[in-house]
């Protein structure tokens, strides 16, 4: 699954490091550090943590069939206007 | 145009988009999210789909994704015609042809120009063609670094302490690679955030190991027998002996391609109105070519009405987004691009945010925090108003200078502010002078004109 995270908008809660270690981590205080490609066993962590981002920043495709977690990605289109 | 004129073109248009990396692939997203179901092409020069870069400097160097793999997500379906691995040659606006390097023909109703920058090449072409002279712009290019390192070189020479120069030096140290930066102003960043953050900045190379080397040029890279870099030579005559020399001397803008289209684009980018149209080279705005992206510079109205070109990821979202909407809308539904510039970084360790144009600052403050523990706010000011903010590790804090930035709010900066210390009295924020270039300012301030000064119009030859 792709993903990238608007690191704009992250403040470094950590949240998804939390959910998803294999994906995202923290390096140093505030810094996000993130695989873009996250393998496929990771999809319901990933889901969630898209989920857990207080300020909706991380956008992933491939999540879809996982019901309203996986709305990430629909969310951000919306965000458009 | 007439509503007939513009239902028929969201129908069954034909929209070309040239750059098929993140502002293309937005503005494609954009575009069929609000209805636009004609023909979508997108042309791109690399033979990959839009990839992210600012991994390639940060976690596929620090070993923590592949270089291969930043493909970026997709929020919908696009149904376009990717044009992958061929390069657009020429545009011809009077015909509404962009021409391709295998020699086909586009034809479109709507032009959007994503093209974005290249990285600025060693200037001695010889020298540039040595084994171990990188450059730092596309996946290939992490790829090819991250190999290099890997391989343990002796050591890792960086010119240009830029950000992308200052995150590679980040991951050599973390890989415990020795490596030297050489910059040609006073410190690391000034060119993007002044001298007194650029002190900051010293502090945090040095300490981590970084041999730093201010106010020098480097001369000369010398090779050896086998065509391998093997040192640098420098304006103060010392020479480093290196085998991986990592070029940072900023960007290039990608417009050569349409020299002689009579379009007002040049050497500083592609000039466009706020509502992203560009302007021909008499500063004409035309109706059907848009830009987006690292490309455009484009006027601010918080900023005085200035062309800025801003080499900011969130800048070819936003601009993505809106060029997008204004091709496909009539005139009183259109939006104008008033984004406010962001920029995000990471080097050893810490977290560098900003918000605002930091550039145009004349003095700074340090309302939270410190610069000697390096976990900061500092915000610049501008004939007597906020214009700018930047954060290390204080994240935070930045939305809510983005509102004053907003409201034009008086500097000094009058509000009591938590963790406000002794040190939190404005001082000239030590730009260098802009027309010394330092190495690649992300943000480029480029005056009233739409036409390009630099450019000179020669008209294409049939
Ligand atoms: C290593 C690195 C780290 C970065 N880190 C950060 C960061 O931390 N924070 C931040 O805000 N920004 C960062 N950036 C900047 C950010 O990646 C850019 O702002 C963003 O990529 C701009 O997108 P774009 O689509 O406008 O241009 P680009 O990504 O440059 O895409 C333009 C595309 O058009 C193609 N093209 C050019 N000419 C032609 C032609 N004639 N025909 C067809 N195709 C053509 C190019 O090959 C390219 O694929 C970083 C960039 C790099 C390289
Ligand atoms: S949860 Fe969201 S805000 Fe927090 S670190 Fe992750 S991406 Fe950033």
């Amino acid at each position: 699954m792709r993903l990238v995270v608007d690191l704009n908008k992250c403040q470094g809660y950590a949240q998804c490091a939390f959910l998803a270690p294999d994906v995202f981590a923290m390096h140093g205080e505030e810094s996000l550090i993130y695989n873009p490609h996250a393998p496929e066993e990771q999809r319901e962590r990933l889901a969630r943590a898209v989920a857990a981002c207080p300020v909706q920043a991380i956008t992933a495709d491939g999540l879809e069939g996982l019901g309203e977690r996986g709305t990430g990605s629909a969310q951000e289109a919306h965000d458009v206007r | 145009m007439s509503a007939d004129h513009l239902g028929q073109l969201r129908r069954e248009g034909r929209i070309v988009i040239v750059g098929a990396s993140l502002a293309g692939l937005r503005a494609a997203e954009t575009l069929r999210a609000e209805g636009f179901a004609g023909e979508l092409t997108l042309i791109g020069d690399e033979p990959y789909e839009p990839y992210d870069r600012p991994p390639l400097s940060k976690s596929v160097l620090l070993g923590k994704a592949s270089p291969h793999r930043t493909d970026l997500p997709h929020r919908r379906e696009i149904d376009a015609k990717w044009r992958l691995g061929v390069a657009a040659t020429g545009l011809d606006l009077s015909a509404k042809r962009v021409r391709l390097a295998d020699g086909d023909e586009v034809e479109y109703d709507r032009l959007l120009i994503a093209t974005g920058v290249r990285a600025r090449p060693w200037f001695k072409e010889d020298e540039a063609r040595l084994d171990g002279v990188c450059l730092l712009r596309t996946r290939d290019d992490a790829d090819d670094l991250y190999q290099r390192l890997k391989a343990g070189p002796r050591r890792v020479f960086i010119i240009g302490a830029g950000f992308a120069g200052s995150e590679v030096a980040s991951a050599c140290r973390e890989m415990g690679i020795p490596v030297t930066v050489a910059e040609r102003a006073g410190a690391p960043l000034v060119g993007a955030l002044g001298g007194v953050i650029g002190a900051v900045a010293t502090g945090l190379q040095t300490e981590n190991g970084v041999d730093l080397r201010t106010h020098v040029t480097v001369t000369g890279l010398e090779g050896d027998a086998t065509g391998r870099v093997r040192a640098v030579h420098l304006s103060d005559e010392s020479v480093v002996e290196a085998d991986v020399v990592v070029v940072s001397l900023g960007s290039m803008r990608n417009t050569e391609w349409l020299n002689g289209s009579g379009l007002g684009a040049g050497p500083r980018g592609i000039a466009c109105d706020a509502g992203c149209r560009a302007f021909d080279f008499r500063g004409i705005v035309t109706d059907d070519v848009f830009v987006a992206g690292d490309v455009a510079r484009s006027p601010h109205a918080l900023f005085g009405y200035q062309f800025l070109s801003l080499e900011h990821w969130g800048n070819a979202v936003a601009q993505a987004q809106t060029a997008a909407h204004n091709m496909i809308c009539d005139g009183a539904d259109r939006r104008p691009h008033l984004w406010m510039p962001a920029f995000w970084s990471s080097m050893f360790g810490v977290n560098i945010k900003s918000v605002g144009v930091p550039p145009m600052g004349e003095q700074i403050m340090i309302t939270q925090g410190s610069l000697a523990e390096r976990r900061f706010v500092g915000v610049y000011g501008y004939k007597g108003r906020i214009i700018a903010a930047v954060s290390f590790d204080n994240t935070r804090w930045l939305e809510f200078y983005q509102r004053q930035i907003e409201r034009g709010a008086p500097f000094p900066v009058e509000f009591p502010t938590v963790d406000r210390r002794p040190e939190g009295r404005p001082v000239d924020a030590d730009f260098p002078d802009p027309s010394l270039p330092t190495h690649g300012p992300m943000i480029t301030l480029s005056g009233y004109s739409p036409a390009d000064q630099q450019l000179v119009f020669h008209p294409a030859r049939h």
